[in-house]
């Protein structure tokens, strides 16, 4: 059943970032990147971060994704960019080059043996007993609080600085 | 069985898509795109590992990679707009003033 689902929104999800990267239209590449992260949300619900399922729906599939679709309407990019064009042909065959690269470099990651030594102090029986959200809250007001503050002071700072580029004549 | 490799593998094609993606597109909203691509393809893993190390700290990092990608979303939408009403392009190859 786990590899079911496994399968299905892994391949899914493969399938519609390949969309994401090769449909012309801006659009369809943002509905693409949405069910990407639709699928993504459903792979981290197979691997029980509920609390993280949920904010991939509602922040990014939500909130980040509705401002892409809210620019691209803004710009009206209507204009379609070809795939084909002739300048930068060199460009798109050292992507392609870097892409196989990268992923026959990331792939074997798995097969390092370091990982099965180490093991966390949060075992299934724990996190089940109160809840995933309620675990992630915990370390996020003790162990996480530090990073936690200056996360809100970038979005300050973001605020800020979207404001002024909104405000500003350049 | 789905292991922890199943899911390294998904996530190193995902950022291998994303790579392949910034290289292609030209659109500078396309090229945004494949970056959240990419960091997606890191929350996975994190996630993944997470899971397998039975170590809650993976997942409250991928919550402060959202907050990141929020805020650069945010800040690099606002550029990109400020960059269109000034040269009424986003082509990234047409935006070449800061190039030496």
């Amino acid at each position: 059943m786990e590899a079911l689902f496994f399968y299905l929104f892994g391949g899914l999800s493969l399938i519609s970032a390949g969309f994401v990267v090769f449909l012309r239209r801006p659009v369809h590449n943002a509905m693409a990147l949405i069910l990407t992260f639709f699928c993504l949300a459903g792979l981290y619900l197979l691997l029980h971060a509920e609390f993280i399922a949920v904010i991939q729906v509602l922040v990014y599939a939500g909130a980040i994704m509705v401002l892409f679709l809210f620019v691209i309407m803004l710009l009206s990019l209507e204009r379609e960019e070809s795939l084909q064009d002739p300048r930068g042909r060199l460009r798109r065959w050292i992507g392609g080059f870097l892409a196989v690269l990268v992923f026959l470099f990331l792939a074997p990651v798995w097969t390092l043996q370091v990982l099965p030594v180490l093991k966390g102090t949060f075992p299934p029986e724990r996190v089940h007993e109160v809840g995933n959200t309620i675990w992630v809250a915990r370390l996020l007001f003790t162990d996480y609080l530090l990073p936690f503050e200056v996360a809100s002071i970038l979005l300050l700072a973001a605020i800020v600085g979207a404001v002024f580029f909104a405000m500003r004549r350049l | 069985m789905i292991s922890l490799s199943h899911y390294l593998i998904l996530a190193a094609a995902l950022f291998a898509l994303g790579v392949l993606g910034v290289f292609l597109r030209r659109n500078a909203i396309v090229i945004f795109m494949c970056i959240e691509l990419m960091l997606n393809a890191v929350n996975l893993t994190f996630i993944a590992v997470s899971r397998y190390l039975q170590d809650l700290g993976g997942q409250v990092f991928v919550f402060f990679v959202m907050t990141v990608a929020a805020a650069e979303v945010a800040v690099g939408l606002a550029i990109i707009v400020v960059v269109f009403r000034s040269r009424g392009t986003i082509r990234v190859d047409e935006i070449h003033t800061m190039k030496g």
